[in-house]
This record gives C-alpha cells, sequence and structure tokens, in this order.
C-alpha cells in the first residue's frame, strides 16, 4: 500500500465516521425545536409592508441580502471578462 | 450559407419575438410575480442563443460585436452599482431601499395588501434594479455563449 492509498483511506474513514455522527444528530424534517426563526419570522411578516414589494423572495434577494445579490453580478461580470479574454486570440 | 435550413430559421423568427416578451415580463414584473432580473435575463439571452444556433455564429457576429454586449453589460453592473450607493446617499446604508411607500412618481406608491391585483408601480428602487441586474444577465450570457461559439467555428474552419 502505498502513500496515497493510505491517505485516501484515512480520509475515507474520517468522512465516513463523520457522516454518520452528524446523521443522528440531525433535526426532525420541519421541525423548530432549537432552531432560532427570529429572522425568518421578520421577513416573512415584515417584507411586503418594509419594502412595498408583493414578491417577498425578490425583497429578500435585492434588498435585506443586496449585498449577496452584489457579489453574485460580480461573478457573472468575471466569467464574462475571463471568456472573453480566452477565447479573443481564437477569434483571428 | 451558414446557420441551418430555412424550416428552422422561420420558426426562429416566429419564435424569437414571444420568447423575448416573456422575458422582459418577467424581468419588469420581478416584485410581484415568481422571477426576477437573473431569471428573466436567462430566457431572454437563450431566446438570443436560439437565433445564434439557427443563423450561425458568424452572421450572429456580423450584426452585433461582443464588445457592444460587454458594453450593456458593463452598463447594467455601474447603474446596479449605482443604485446601491444611492441607498448609501439618500438613505440609511448601503443598498437601502429609500424610496419605497414614499409617494415618489416611478415606482413609489404605497402598496396595498388589501387587493389581490397588485399594482406594479411600487417597491421603490426594486424594479429598478431587477432591470439592471436583466440588462447584466442578457448581455452576460449571449456574450459568453457567442464567443465561444464563434471561436469554435473559426478552429473548425469557419464551416458553420
Amino acid at each position: 500500500m502505498n502513500y496515497r492509498n493510505f491517505a485516501a483511506w484515512i480520509f475515507l474513514i474520517v468522512v465516513a465516521v463523520f457522516m454518520i455522527f452528524s446523521m443522528f444528530k440531525i433535526h426532525d424534517f420541519g421541525s423548530l425545536d432549537d432552531i432560532d426563526t427570529s429572522m425568518d419570522d421578520h421577513i416573512i411578516s415584515n417584507a411586503q409592508t418594509e419594502t412595498g414589494a408583493n414578491n417577498a423572495v425578490t425583497s429578500v434577494v435585492f434588498d435585506y441580502r443586496g449585498f449577496d445579490t452584489l457579489g453574485e453580478a460580480t461573478v457573472l461580470f468575471t466569467a464574462v471578462a475571463g471568456v472573453i479574454l480566452a477565447f479573443r486570440r481564437l477569434k483571428k | 450559407m451558414s446557420g441551418m435550413s430555412k424550416i428552422v430559421k422561420t420558426m426562429t423568427n416566429i419564435i424569437f419575438p414571444i420568447i423575448v416578451i416573456f422575458g422582459l415580463y418577467v424581468i419588469a414584473h420581478g416584485h410581484l410575480t415568481p422571477g426576477g432580473g437573473f431569471q428573466g435575463g436567462a430566457v431572454v439571452a437563450s431566446a438570443c442563443a436560439m437565433v445564434l444556433v439557427a443563423y450561425g455564429s458568424i452572421w450572429t457576429m456580423d450584426k452585433i460585436k461582443e464588445k457592444q454586449l460587454s458594453l450593456i453589460e458593463s452598463i447594467g453592473a455601474v447603474s446596479f452599482i449605482s443604485l446601491g450607493l444611492l441607498g448609501l446617499i439618500f438613505g440609511a446604508m448601503f443598498f437601502n431601499n429609500w424610496f419605497a411607500n414614499s409617494n415618489f412618481f416611478l415606482f413609489g406608491e404605497i402598496a396595498s395588501w388589501t387587493n389581490t391585483a397588485a399594482n406594479i408601480n411600487t417597491a421603490g428602487v426594486l424594479p429598478l434594479m431587477n432591470f439592471a441586474v436583466g440588462l447584466k444577465v442578457i448581455a452576460g450570457l449571449f456574450a459568453i455563449v457567442l464567443v465561444m461559439a464563434y471561436a469554435t467555428s473559426k478552429i473548425k474552419g469557419g464551416k458553420q
């Protein structure tokens, strides 16, 4: 057994043990026992009156989490710039 | 003679405006119905990709250059960021929705929740951001597809 095989087995065992233990600690589906829902409750009850938008998802995406959308737009901009840069030589 | 057959081109001519109108509807009603700038922009960009497939990349590159597309995309990005900075100036913080429910003439009417038919002239800065992001996604995705298809056709020897 060489070094890479040994490292792969160690990695597999660690991940498997972690996954099995986390499987027993997972929440029941839909249970709200020890989950903090204050942010969700605030958005659900106040999104329409605060932003004036009927679509609560859009009010989260562009208002409450506008900074995240800015990052998303930056990812798209970077992808376009990279593709145009990479294929510029091939056009000629 | 580039592109696909005459049947495909005719069907593309018929379907293209319908898809574009649907995508613009999704963008414009982003604050009322499911969807928004990203989703509607993807719909319009896929319509443009359909034209690219039907007519060939060389014909499409003659009609619109990728420099114009990247200019449009940069306009969308700059207007999106400046809308966020306007929230910093006029409102409380970055990306603040500063003229929602303020009786401003554009998108500023006070929304009423008793009426089931939603008013499109509400939600302040959200529709403007939807338009900016939609412009950005349309131009960005179409630029990616166009540049890749054009480069591939050049590698293959200009057959398509």
